[in-house]
């Protein structure tokens, strides 16, 4: 079995990792710095880690006022507090002047678990899509969870990341693995059906090729990390070569990867596309794997979407 | 300060208040009350204290200057074309669809603006950044804020207060354009604020009160406030709104409407007739 890392651990390890490379780096936190893994930097660069307290619209824009001297701040709260909470700050102060400010943004979705709906923001990257110039980066494991931050350092312009508090299964290769924002990542090619994940849910797709391929459907997956920009060749090549869509993610179907992946094909090439998410709903609190069950984030219910669509095909 | 130099401020105050009123009234839109209320901490700012560049407005060590409360840019962008960040005659073109002059403050667009705002709250946050910057960098740099007195409703306004107060941003100095309205009425009947005095100092500001139109209490607090270390300064100058037009003085009604073609010709003629007198 896979070693399992939460995103959000690779993303404290590479903050630190990467604040020895980038002198500008800065990290801001309001009150969470133990859960977001933001303390891992605080611990190595005390002088450049300033915890604002429990006030994200401050943080956030405190953020954005750094970033016009200069400064690459990363931001971090929980996704409900950012996204969520601070929309407004993000928008005001940060899209429209496109400051050079990154949102980390942990515990994201429904795998936060116990704390429930208040605290499960399936919500972000419809909010976040609708900023234009933002960038969003949804990385799917720990390794490229690690590359999204280097490459959100490296990039001019704001960009939201997205990271789980869930240990997730590690897919990639550390020593191989090169993230390119705006290009998703073919995991396993196929001709029947399109498996379009984001997230914890590429894992969880590939599972369901194996499910698919028991009852002779041969599906590909898709590994989007980047939701915006969106990587459309891939998107529509894919629609294109396997006549049906499956989008799969850890947020409300509306808004989010599905949404933009529905947009894309129905402008340039109209197939089927059904979409894996949470089905316009709140969470609750509970156990991860019985969540995931409850609201149908499994490698059995892409399986079972995937299959039909690819039944709609004409 | 001088009389000369008091002088040579209220000349260029008066020159504020000419391009703020020319602006709205070209637009037919926008804020003239709050904008004439700061056009006296605006002229000390840029023709007194600010360390800027003209040629270089990005210019790294350069002291900043963030208008918190963006509605009233018809001032800021007057300031700016006395300054000669931005030609006077651009100042027509406010809030018109081609303009680089919106109608809140756009840092990406205007030569002088260190901030987009326009939003409350948000440009003090923001000075926050700048001011923290100049710590970590150890610059030398100033970081000011304008803000309004409806806009200390703001939750974040207080937000931001503690944080600069924890972080010991003493380079970091804010006005308060105390004139008491707000769009919807006196501000102490909306939902008062006051007394933002005692509230800053609750919030372990250095905390000034001052006469906002006189030309040596402002030279004095804005000294102070350099000197003082450890802590920011809340500058609250008790101003009038629609300062140096008669009929928009004290006058709700100015907040945000324009005058017609007569209006703006005796507002004209009032402050020539100011600049006379100096």
């Amino acid at each position: 079995m896979a070693e399992k890392i939460a995103t959000r651990e690779a993303y404290g390890d590479a903050l630190v990792e990467f604040g020895a490379k980038y002198e500008k780096l800065v990290v801001l936190d309001a009150d969470l710095a133990e859960a977001t893994k933001t303390g891992k930097f605080k611990k190595a660069y005390p002088d450049r880690f300033f915890d604002c307290g429990i006030a994200e619209g401050n943080m956030v824009a405190v953020a954005a006022g750094l970033a016009t001297t200069g400064m690459i701040p990363f931001a971090s709260s929980f996704a409900m507090f950012t996204a969520g909470r601070a929309f407004e700050q993000i928008r005001n102060a940060i899209g429209y002047p496109h400051l050079n400010v990154k949102i980390g943004a942990t515990h994201a979705g429904i795998t936060v678990g116990e704390d429930g709906a208040t605290h499960q923001c399936l919500e972000d990257l419809g909010t976040m899509r609708t900023i234009p110039g933002m960038t969003i980066l949804n990385p799917a494991d720990a390794v490229e969870a690690r590359a999204a931050v280097e490459a959100a350092i490296l990039m001019e312009g704001p960009c939201y990341l997205r990271f789980g508090r869930l240990a997730v299964p590690v897919i990639y290769d550390k020593s191989s693995y090169t993230l390119t924002v705006g290009k998703g990542v073919v995991m396993s090619e196929g001709k029947d059906v399109t498996i379009v994940a984001t997230g914890i849910m590429v894992a969880m797709a590939l599972e369901a090729k194996e499910l698919l391929k028991a009852e002779g459907i041969d599906a590909a997956v898709l590994n989007i990390h980047t939701i915006k920009p969106l990587d459309k060749e891939l998107i529509l090549k894919a629609a294109a070569e396997t006549g049906a869509l499956v989008t799969a993610e850890e947020h409300n179907v509306i808004g989010g990867l599905g949404s933009a992946v529905a947009e894309a094909v129905s402008e340039a090439c109209p197939v089927p596309v059904l979409r894996v998410g949470v089905e316009d709903t709140f969470g609750c609190s509970g156990k991860v794997p019985a969540l995931l069950e409850k609201y149908g984030l499994t490698p059995a219910h892409i399986a079972a979407k995937a299959k039909a669509a690819a039944a709609l095909k004409k | 300060m001088e009389q000369e130099k008091i002088k040579e401020l209220s000349l260029k105050s008066a020159e504020i208040k000419l391009g703020a009123l020319e602006a709205v009234y070209s637009a037919s839109s926008g804020h003239p009350g709050g904008s004439l209320s700061i056009s006296d901490i605006l002229a000390y700012l840029y023709f007194e204290e600010l360390r800027v560049d003209v040629k270089n407005p990005r210019w790294e060590d350069r002291d900043r200057l963030v208008l918190s409360k963006g509605h009233t840019s018809p001032g800021l962008y007057a300031a700016l074309a006395a300054k000669g960040f931005i030609p006077k005659e651009d100042l027509k073109t406010f809030r018109q669809a081609d303009s680089y002059l919106q109608g809140h403050p756009d840092m990406k667009h205007t030569p002088g603006v260190d901030m987009t705002s326009g939003s409350l709250g948000l440009g003090i946050s923001a000075a926050c950044g700048m001011a923290l910057s100049g710590k970590i960098n150890r610059k030398d740099y100033r970081v000011y804020a304008i803000l309004g007195d409806g806009e200390c409703e703001e939750g974040q306004v207080w937000e931001a207060a503690m944080f600069a107060a924890h972080k010991k941003l003493d380079n970091l100095c804010i006005f308060v354009d105390f004139n008491g309205l707000q769009i919807d009425g006196r501000v102490t009947e909306v939902v008062d604020p006051t007394p933002l005095d005692k509230k800053f100092e609750a919030f372990r500001w250095n905390v000034i009160v001052i006469n906002g139109h006189d030309f040596n209490e402002i030279d004095a607090a804005v000294k102070a406030a350099k000197a003082c270390k450890d802590k920011p300064t809340a500058i609250i100058c008790h101003t009038v709104k629609g300062k140096g037009v008669s009929f928009m003085e004290n006058n709700v009604k100015w907040h945000g409407s324009a005058p017609n073609q007569e209006q703006y010709e005796q507002a004209v003629a009032e402050i020539n007739a100011t600049i006379e007198s100096l």
